[in-house]
């Protein structure tokens, strides 16, 4: 009785829709797709980059004050203790360091920002790995950090560093690795936590004292103690020296400049070779990959 | 795959967050091809129970197959065949629409050589394709809606769903995402999920479950729990209303009212009851209405409550806002 109540059977009225014509059958899962998210969040991450000049140009202006401001202002007291080297040369790779830093904080800090929009759900329902999704950002991060970090070392001649093809791949590699590990670091970071300010603040909080406590801006000869200490703990420190190390390499500078901006990283006294310095960031990178990846799958 | 295959089939079904149960044991099955409709008031636990559909949350006990994959043992063959559009926006507004389109189509893995004629397919079947190329930012609210929709359906899912898919729209907007859906079950062979709390809107199922309170509490075709209610609303126009009344009191037994300035009368079968009435009524009639009770008088009948009075009682529900937190 009820049921003689008419309802427009479905597609009936209005405009027909031809019948799929494409026969879809999706992937399976496995390694493939697992690769193909890594890329599709690469390339998100490249195109965003792309879109918002005017962080490539912000992110850009934080080194550049550190190097020409502050390192400019202070050159003139600093010149007693640089042995004829030019304070800004000195800061350089602490600038190249810089650039990917903070972009690479960025690149994590859309994590928080892809929550608040809800593009964070998409990502977290598709059949893929969630291992492959972090891995696809901190890789996004580290490139756009690394182009950023170009963008710094085109300026080596204005710090009197020459051009050289060998001191451009090193820092490359260097850099990539860098902000790799900081792109991780911050995803750690940004899937517990909810809003950008607090994000931003909890930042500020660890990454600059991190990148004070590096060498970034100051030789590690003749240091305070627990400034020693902390500096050797700074997974930043070993990343920082050997840009440094590989700039330096490149220039002609004295026996006693040498020994005063560059003296390595001692551990109880023992002189830690590069190759060992990279291999710490390696274990840092491969750790905070590990904790942002076990931190996203409970997301 | 047949019709009588199940494109979801729940047992038991259990989510507690902290000490609240948030759903509380329902059982489910929708049929392959099926338009269901999930209908209860904000707070009902029907996001929880898409959540675990979805492979979002873990269920507490329990059993869910969806498109014949178990959703805790299975949860990437699920994924690929569910398509998702949720109640808050899950787009990328600094990419254009293609590119949202492209990151899901990568994602879910839908072979290159057939994502541009799919792509086409979806935009046109929610009339975006020529704003294809537009950031998704500039999209109204409706037109994000529409977009999501298309993404939902572009790795050729088996179950659609869509949860609250109208919240927040206009009213011409809703009816449009509404015809969308019903073009799209004539174009695809799709299961589609839908939640709603708008009653008008559960009226486009073929079968609604109510859930209250983390239980489901009726489960059928709208018009056979509209029927269930049973009576439908008869309305009279006539001269001589007390006279009417005290007619339909003698001949039919029935106990009528003024309402609305009309003598009204709640029988079953309102439409069979008509030409009776005009036979044996024996006073004049000038007009008849009737009125079938409304999925309104369907929530009240099990609730004791309307939906309205449900989610204002409720307040801001503190399980939605643990899911809040969750996203």
């Amino acid at each position: 009785m009820a049921s003689t109540e008419t309802r427009p059977a479905a597609g009936a009225g209005g405009t027909v829709i031809t019948p799929a014509p494409v026969r879809v059958v999706v992937a399976p899962a496995g390694w493939r797709a697992d690769l193909r998210g890594i890329k599709v969040v690469w390339q998100r991450e490249l195109i965003r980059f792309w879109r918002d000049r005017l962080r490539i140009v912000t992110s850009l202006l934080q080194p550049l004050i550190f190097l020409f401001v502050l390192g400019g202002g202070l050159a003139q007291i600093a010149s007693g203790g640089t042995e004829g080297v030019d304070l800004r040369t000195f800061m350089f790779p602490g600038a190249l360091a810089m650039a990917v830093f903070f972009t690479a904080m960025f690149s994590a800090a859309s994590v928080v920002w892809d929550r608040e929009y809800g593009f964070l759900r998409e990502m977290l329902v598709a059949p893929v790995r969630r291992g492959s999704i972090v891995l696809g950002k901190c890789i996004g991060g580290a490139t756009v950090a690394s182009f950023q970090g170009l963008l710094v070392m085109a300026l080596a001649p204005l710090v009197h560093v020459p051009y050289s093809a060998v001191m451009v791949l090193e820092v490359l590699a260097l850099q990539l690795l860098l902000a790799f590990m900081m792109t991780a670091f911050g995803v750690m970071f940004a899937v517990r936590v909810t809003q950008m300010q607090a994000f931003m603040a909890l930042m500020q909080m660890v990454v600059t004292p991190l990148l004070f406590i590096s060498g970034a801006l100051f030789p590690l000869s003749g240091l305070p103690r627990w400034l020693e200490v902390l500096n050797r703990l700074d997974p930043l420190t070993y990343a920082v020296n050997p840009l440094r190390e590989a700039v330096f390499s490149h220039l002609s500078l004295t026996v006693a400049a040498k020994a005063a901006l560059l003296p390595g990283i001692t551990w109880f006294g023992w002189q830690v070779p590069i190759a060992v310095q990279v291999l710490v960031v390696v274990a840092f990178a491969a750790t905070m990959l590990s904790v942002a990846i076990w931190q996203f799958r409970r997301a | 795959m047949n019709e009588l295959d199940l494109a979801v089939e729940v047992r038991g079904l259990v989510k507690r967050f902290g000490d609240v149960e948030a759903v509380r044991g329902i059982d489910l099955d929708v049929t392959a091809g099926e338009t269901f409709g999930f209908l209860g008031p904000n707070g009902a636990g029907k996001s929880t129970t898409i959540s675990m559909l979805c492979t979002l949350l873990r269920p507490d006990a329990g059993s869910a197959r969806v498109a014949g994959h178990d959703v805790m043992s299975e949860r990437d063959d699920v994924r690929r065949n569910i398509g998702l559009v949720f109640q808050d926006p899950t787009l990328d507004g600094y990419l254009s629409a293609e590119q949202n389109l492209r990151f899901h189509a990568e994602l879910y893995g839908v072979p290159k050589a057939v994502v541009p004629e799919r792509m086409r397919l979806v935009l046109e079947m929610v009339g975006l394709w020529e704003r294809r190329g537009s950031l998704v930012q500039t999209y109204s609210g409706g037109m994000k809606r529409r977009l999501e929709i298309a993404r939902g359906l572009l790795h050729a899912p088996r179950v659609l769903f869509l949860d609250e898919p109208t919240v927040g729209l206009d009213p011409q907007t809703r009816a449009s995402i509404w015809r969308y859906i019903e073009e799209l079950k004539a174009a695809e062979d799709i299961t589609i999920f839908v939640t709603t709390h708008y009653m008008d809107e559960a009226e486009h199922a073929d079968r609604i479950a109510i859930m209250d309170q983390g239980r489901i509490i009726a489960l059928d075709t709208p018009e056979a729990l509209k029927a269930a209610v049973g009576k439908d609303r008869v309305q009279l126009q006539v001269d001589d209303e007390d006279a009417a009344i005290s007619a339909l009191r003698e001949r039919f037994g029935l106990e009528a009212t003024i309402a609305e300035g009309h003598v009204t009368v709640a029988v079953e079968g309102g439409e069979a009851f008509v030409p009776r009435l005009f036979a044996e009524l024996g006073v004049p009639i000038r007009g008849v209405s009737v009125a079938r009770p409304s999925l309104d008088d369907v929530f009240m009948s099990y609730t004791g409550t309307t939906i309205r009075d449900a989610e204002a009682a409720g307040g801001p529900d503190p399980l939605m806002r643990i899911m809040a937190g969750r996203r």
